[in-house]
Parts: structure tokens; sequence; C-alpha cells
């Protein structure tokens, strides 16, 4: 139930959006967050919680070298 | 033109619809004789199946009920080593039901068993008052025929056995499932359902010992996969060997789902004798729709676990699913 | 990523217990089997973070109900539909008659409600944080359109309260795995007062093996300091969706919520507004916990206070087959990720 996957928005048309998950795309409800085609988001339920980004790694990296001067 | 009660009352306007939908599309010579049984060329053993068809909705991506009633028993018969050859369809129609419908529904099954080699040689016809039946019940019950060089299957697996699906798995259930629930995928989500005759014919050619095959519809893979450990086997699969549409693998995932648990129409499972696997591999590869097959586990010595080895190196217990995870999916 | 296994693997520090609280958390550390690579000093516990699992019984039986009453239509996720409550569980309902239909989205509730010409449809409008926006979406679409067959019975709770019950009542905690993403609607700052105030460190933490294994070394590393480490950054950020918080609080004000195996926790649930009672199918008072079987252990498996080989029905009258409680039944369920993976089976 807590599932939320990534998807990328290919369309936006008003509150809705079609993402595209692996090749298949499926309307989602675009209210919660602004996005534009092209967008990485995570989908919950029909709904676009978040855009994604792509900070992982950096900030990953700098967290385990400020522990590891710990 | 809508079906009523009369169509099923066995007077004119049954056998007008016999003659003018069922015999005219099925074609058949045996079937025309009109006899109460069927009497056809059989020999010492013979295989001999039945299914229901409830699916709904009746037309979904890939196919329909008519197909999915031949398919569905065409494949039991082929996978217990036979070679289909004939059919019997009954119809349970609820009064109302549009005949163009039906005469679709019709025209489905002929061409699939024509597809399949099969010879439609008896069926019946009921009609029911409106809301006993959710539009059309067919049931198909199948022969089929054993030769010297074709005998039944052992149908069971041996340890050192390796397992063998012959394409993508899930397709059918989820397709099932997107159409009911109108997800709205674009594309949609396709059906897998076809006849595997041809694709049983090519490995049992190619010689080699399988020790058994089955369809994975209801349940999938899993059940099947359940059905076949013994007490003093294990099955073991591998997550990273498991052939599943791009699509439906994230339709699996929106949903929840397990492709293991979901229901196959046009596939096969095999557990094939070690050193023959690599040829029922070839040979399943030497056929358009077994162009996905792989190997995707063994039977091992063991204790009665089925059991999926992950991405990462650890085991995921594969048990019998319980419930109807999606009901009404054939 | 080797630094870090060999690390956790290898830790002869003292002893540590870590909380999960997230449902795909739970599924995932058993999926990964991340439990079989720690040492034996560190012990992962499974706290309530599957939203089924932790619905009082009263809530489920009142669902059944609604299901039975003529021209009254229940919509569910599918987790929630062989969950029993104090006799039956919707599956049962539905095999009594009973009108039980399954939905992917919330949103297609507002489907099946316009498209009906007549009857009555509740939702059964369960979750956490990650899911409370989506049922604002619904309500504001229901506004607009206008929808009057359509109601919620809600059973909505949020993370922190539960938190702050585990560590006042059971304590023992020395690290939690913040919910994922829980965090990315509510942002990771959400969890600094719970941090502070029991002094013990926060990691909201990504879904994958590694994220999750970078996320317990963080934990490990920063034993007995306050603060909250966001791992999660591509979703996550500190304020988190700032909107559907907006729209959360518009329709729904917090409230006392029962858990189940804990009873009420005060401010730990949501609840519609006054000005929305029309959508509301009569979620107050839903307070009552009643296992099914009494001897089945799921309050205590919920906290962590018990694991679930430790209930006497684990495995034997009680697996996926045979489920007697909810920790069973939910693929979130701790017990039913034990079942299926071990926490750690190799």
């Amino acid at each position: 139930m807590c599932v939320a996957l990534p998807g990328k928005v290919v369309k936006v048309d008003g509150r809705k959006a079609t993402v595209d998950f692996s090749g298949n795309t499926l309307v989602a409800e675009a209210g919660l967050v602004k996005v534009k085609p092209g967008d990485d988001v995570l989908v919950h339920a029909g709904c676009i919680l978040q855009v994604l980004t792509k900070k992982e790694g950096n900030e990953m990296r700098e967290i385990l070298k400020e522990l590891e001067a710990l | 033109m809508k079906i009523t009660m009369a169509h099923g009352s066995g007077g004119k306007a049954t056998s007008e619809l016999i003659s003018e939908i069922f015999a005219k599309n099925f074609n058949d010579p045996v079937l025309d004789r009109m006899e109460d049984s069927a009497v056809v060329p059989g020999c010492a053993k013979i295989a001999v199946t039945t299914d229901s068809f409830v699916v709904t909705p009746l037309f979904f991506p890939g196919g329909d009920i008519g197909h999915l009633a031949v398919c569905g028993t065409v494949n039991d018969l082929a996978v217990s080593g036979a070679y289909p050859r004939y059919l019997s369809v009954g119809m349970i129609i609820e009064a109302g039901f549009e005949m163009e419908t039906l005469v679709r529904i019709v025209k489905s099954i002929a061409m699939t068993a024509k597809e399949a080699g099969v010879s439609i040689v008896t069926g019946d016809t009921k009609v029911v008052e409106g809301g006993s039946a959710d539009g059309i019940f067919i049931n198909t019950a199948g022969v089929g025929v054993f030769t010297a060089e074709r005998p039944p299957l052992p149908q069971k697996i041996a340890p050192g056995d390796k397992i063998i699906i012959s394409g993508y798995m899930a397709s059918h259930g989820m397709a099932i499932m997107a159409a009911r629930e109108n997800m709205g995928f674009n594309p949609p989500l396709e059906s897998d359902v076809a006849p595997i005759a041809a694709l049983v014919d090519r490995v049992l050619q190619g010689g080699g010992k399988v020790n058994a095959m089955r369809d994975p519809t209801r349940g999938g893979v899993a059940a099947t996969l359940c059905e076949w450990v013994t007490r003093n086997t294990d099955i073991a699969i591998y997550d990273s060997m498991l052939p599943v549409r791009p699509d439906v693998s994230a339709a699996c995932e929106i949903l929840g789902m397990d492709p293991l648990y979901i229901a196959n129409e046009g596939i096969m499972l095999m557990s094939v004798s070690a050193p023959d696997a690599e040829q029922a591999l070839i040979s399943l590869h030497s056929v358009a729709c077994g162009k996905n097959a792989a190997i995707i586990g063994e039977v091992k010595k063991g204790g009665g676990d089925v059991y999926a080895v992950t991405d990462y190196g650890t085991k995921r217990k594969i048990m019998m699913p319980q419930g109807e995870i999606l009901p009404r999916i054939c | 990523m080797t630094d870090i296994r060999a690390y956790l693997k290898n830790y002869g520090g003292p002893p540590l217990r870590l909380m999960e609280v997230c449902g795909t958390h739970t599924a995932q550390i058993s999926r990964c089997g991340i439990a079989g690579m720690l040492s034996p000093a560190i012990r992962l516990i499974s706290g309530p973070g599957c939203p089924v699992c932790v619905t009082v019984t009263a809530y489920i039986d009142r669902l059944v109900e609604l299901s039975l009453e003529p021209g009254t239509t229940v919509l569910t996720f599918g987790d929630l539909l062989r969950v029993r409550g104090s006799r039956r569980s919707l599956n049962d309902a539905r095999a009594a008659g009973g009108r039980v239909r399954m939905v992917y989205s919330p949103m297609d509730s507002l489907r099946i409600a316009s498209a009906a010409k007549s009857g009555r449809f509740v939702f059964a409008a369960v979750g956490f944080e990650t899911t409370a926006p989506v049922y604002a979406m619904l309500l504001e679409e229901a506004e607009q359109a206008d929808i009057r067959n359509l109601r919620l019975l809600t059973s909505l709770k949020t993370m922190p309260p539960v938190i702050d019950w585990i560590c006042k009542n059971q304590g023992g905690i020395d690290g939690f795995l913040a919910p994922g993403h829980v965090s990315v609607i509510t942002g990771s700052r959400a969890f600094e007062p719970l941090s502070r105030k029991y002094g013990i460190p926060f990691v909201v933490s990504g879904f994958s093996g590694e994220q999750i294994l970078a996320s317990l070394y963080a934990l490990v590393r920063r034993r007995g300091k306050a603060g909250v480490l966001n791992l999660y950054p591509s979703a996550v950020t500190a304020e988190g969706n700032r909107e559907a918080q907006r729209a959360v609080a518009h329709y729904f004000a917090p409230c006392d919520a029962a858990w189940r195996g804990m009873g009420k926790i005060a401010g730990s649930g949501l609840a519609l507004r006054a000005p929305f009672a029309r959508f509301d199918a009569g979620s107050l008072g839903l307070d009552d916990d009643r296992s099914f079987n009494p001897r089945c252990r799921c309050a205590k498996v919920l906290t962590g206070a018990v694991s679930p080989p430790e209930c006497p029905l684990f495995g034997g009258a009680c697996t996926p087959r045979t489920p007697q409680g909810a920790c069973m039944v939910s693929q979130e369920g701790s017990c039913y990720n034990y079942f299926v993976g071990g926490r750690g089976s190799r």
C-alpha cells in the first residue's frame, strides 16, 4: 500500500499528467506538484507525490564522507 | 437482435441458432451430422479435459472469451503430450445477449480451433433468464490422442531437472486486470492467450526427457510449481531469470502484484531432464511464440519447498496462492 | 558499499536495536536479507509501518456492515480484502452477498460513483501521510463535480505520534529508519522534535538494499546523537511537499486514533473537518480492537515487543494461506515478510 513508483512525465493536461512506467503510460493526478514533460516523478495510488531530483549520489557520498570523519 | 429464452428451448429458434451461427461457422462434417454423440476415431489411450470460461470482460486486448475457450482446453491437452483433436462447445447464454456479440465470439472460436488444428464436433446451448449468467458462460471439453511415438508424459518432476518456461509470464492476468479496472494503460496490456500445441510438438520432436509439462493458468507459475513439488524435492527458481514483458512488469509493480502468481494463457512450464534442457530451449527458440523461452530454475532433492532466489541472493518462499488474487480471469 | 557492509557485519560496539516504521522498508529488508548481513549486536525490529496492519477490528467490522447494507458498495484497496475484523473480512462479506469492489486508486471511486445510476459508495480510506493527500485530491474533485453518493470511512494515521508512543511506552530503540514515502510528504524535519526529545538518530532511507544498508550504517555511527539525516534526497526534502500538506490540512484535522496493539494515541489520526462532514461515512468512534483469534500476537508484533516467530501461532495455525491476524495478511506485514523471506535467510 505504501507502494510508490518512479515514472517519467510524458504529457501534462491541466491537473492530470500522463506518466510512463517502462513503456506503459498511465494518467495520474498532478494536483499536488508542478510537473512538466520529462520530469521524473514518484506516483502513489494514482497521484504524483513528488518530482524526483538527481540528488542521490552527491548527498549520500558527502554524508558518508562526513561519517568517516567521525 | 438479441438472444431470447426461445433460443434455448429446443424448438425452431434453437435449431436456427445452431445451423445459422454455430454449424455455419464451425464448419465441421461430424458436427453437421447433429447426432446426440459425435462418433470419431480415437486410440487406446486418450486425453480428456474440460474447462469452463467465465471471464469478464468478454473482449480484452489480445483476445476474447471464444479464443480463450479453445486455447484453455487445447493447451491442457497439449501439455499432457497428446495431439489435440476434438472439442465440444457448450454455451450458457443470458437472454438479452446481443446476437452480434455471439457471432463475434463464435467466429473467434472457429478461427482459433482452425489455428489449433482441432475439430468442433459437438455442442450444446442453453439460455437462462437475464441476470443469471453475466452475458455468456462457455464450457469446452477436449479429446486428444496419443501415438506410439507420443505417449503420455510421466508428469513427475525429478531431482536435477531444469525448469523451463516457454515465454513471458503474467501477461494474461494483468491484461484482464487492467481491462477490468479501466487502468487506462497506453498501449493497453495484451493477453498472451494462444494455442501452444505447436510449441509442444517442437519440443517433444526434439527428443529428450520431458518429465512434466503444464500450462500455468490460474494461480500462475507459482501454483504449478507448488503442485509439482513433492515431499522429497525442492524447486528453486531465480528472479533474475524470469521473463516478464516490461509493460507487464511495470503494471505488476504499480498494482503491487507478483508476476509469479498471475495467470497465463499462452505459455507452458516444463520440467526437463538436465542433459536435455539446452536442446529443449533450442527447440522452443525455433518457434516464434517460444522466442522468450528460458531456463528459470531447477529441481533439487529436498523437503517440499518452493522458493525464488532474489537478486540479492536471499530466498523468497513461493506458496500455493490463496483465494482470489484476480477473480474471473479465465 | 563493501566498506559499509563490512562495518555492519563486524560491528562489535554496544548492542543496538534499530526500528523501521515503514511497510515498504519491512518488505525490502526481508527481500534483501538485510538482517542476515548485520552483526548480532545490531538488531532490526519491525515497527507499525503497515497502515492495514494497525487498523482496529471495529473499522473492518463497520466496513463489513456497510457492504451488506442494500444499496451500499464498499470500495477499497486490495490489501484490505482479506483482513478480518472481529469475525469477518470484506472477502467474507462478499461471499455473503456484500458489495465490495477493489480499486487501484481512490480516484477510481470518483469515476465509479459518478457513473452509477443508484446506490451509495463508501471508500475504505486507510493510510498514513503518504496517502492522505490522495484523499484530499479525491475530496477536491468530489466537491467540484458535486458528487453526492460517495463517502469516506477514514482510518488515517500519522507517524510521529506513534513513534513517540513506542519511545515512551516501550523504549529501548536506539535509532529509527524514518519512513521513506511518508517523509516525501511530511519532510524530514517532521522527525526532528522526536529525535531531540529522545536523543536518538533518525535517518530517512530510500528503498534499495544499498540505501537501507547506508542508512543503517548512518544510524549506527550516530548512536546516541539526536538529529535527522536525509539519505533519500532525490524524493525527500526538509520541508516536504507543502502543497500536499496544505491540501490535507484543508480537509482533515488531527484527532485521536486507535491503533492495534497500542490503543488510543492522542492526535495520531486525521478526521474530516466539520465543513466536509457530508463526506464522512461515520468514521468516529471505531476504536474497538478484538482479535479474531485470541492467541494472535499482532498487537505485540506491531510495536516490536515480540518478533513474529515468538507468536505461538506463527508458521503453524498462522501462515499467509491461513492468516490469523493482519500482520500475516498484508504484504507489508512483519509476519508475512518474516514467513516468506525471514529477516535474513540466505
